[in-house]
């Protein structure tokens, strides 16, 4: 028996089956970034008044770089999702909703690569 | 008329939004918040790579005083974010759904947000210079 009702049969308007995939990756990347980012605030606030050659040697050491781009990685995921859901609840014309949804997911992937290029160029020494 | 007994909404000119809906709200607030603070992020990295001269001039506008008060604000939306969003995971696994445990681990966000705000600007000050 469907529990679906005979109206929502006809308009075809069910789940996209897509959800479970959004609210995971968001809980993932949610995890991740606990660690990560009370890493990373604490280990600029230790390099704050720090010259130049000590904080291109702090943040580019392997270990450093590798947990910087990771933190990366997570942190426009999980914004890109939130970014997501708040368009979705505030934004009722479909076509600037998705524009909107669409603009953020490529200009947070565009801040994404420029932050990793830089990390790579630091952890390099180029 | 069984009707008089049943629930009203709220009267919303004598409603007071309860702290754990405020703080709901702010946590959407700071998401967005540091959605658009990631740009600071990305600004000071490729400072950073570019050289000695544009990260001291990256550094200098940190240090100023409208640098520090985007980065203070930039902390606590940080700190906030992640206490309460260390309770939504809380709630995903099904614990802490009682109305008082609500209302005592929303003053535990709070505390624990401001706590870690300060902790990392007093470090940042006392021993900011070390690495």
């Amino acid at each position: 028996m469907s529990l679906r009702s005979p109206l929502g049969q006809a308009k075809g308007l069910g789940s996209a089956k897509e959800g479970v995939h959004h609210w995971w990756a968001q809980r993932v990347t949610a995890i991740a970034l606990i660690p990560l980012t009370v890493w990373f605030a604490f280990k600029v606030a230790v390099l704050s008044m720090s010259d130049y050659n000590t904080v291109i040697e702090c943040i580019g050491s392997p270990w450093s770089a590798a947990l910087i781009v990771s933190l990366i990685v997570a942190a426009f995921y999980h914004a890109a999702l939130g970014m997501q859901v708040i368009y979705e609840d505030y934004i009722g014309r479909k076509a600037i909703r998705i524009s909107a949804i669409m603009g953020t997911n490529l200009l947070l992937f565009l801040l994404a690569a420029a932050s990793i290029i830089a990390v790579v160029r630091i952890a390099v020494g180029g | 008329m069984s009707s008089n007994n049943r629930p009203l909404s709220p009267h919303l000119d004598v409603y007071r939004l309860p702290l754990s809906a405020l703080l709901s709200v702010v946590h959407r607030g700071t998401g967005g918040f540091l959605t658009i603070g990631t740009i600071a992020l990305v600004w000071w990295l490729l400072a950073l790579a570019g050289g000695e001269e544009s990260f001291n001039s990256a550094q200098q506008f940190m240090g100023s005083f409208i640098g520090r008060l985007i980065l203070l604000g930039w902390t606590f939306a940080l700190f906030f974010h992640l206490s309460n969003g260390i309770r939504h995971l809380v709630w995903d696994a099904g614990y802490c759904f009682e109305k008082e445990a609500v209302e005592k681990t929303s003053y535990i966000v709070l505390g624990v947000s401001v706590f870690l705000t300060l902790l990392v600007w007093i470090i940042a000050f006392f021993f900011g210079a070390g690495a």
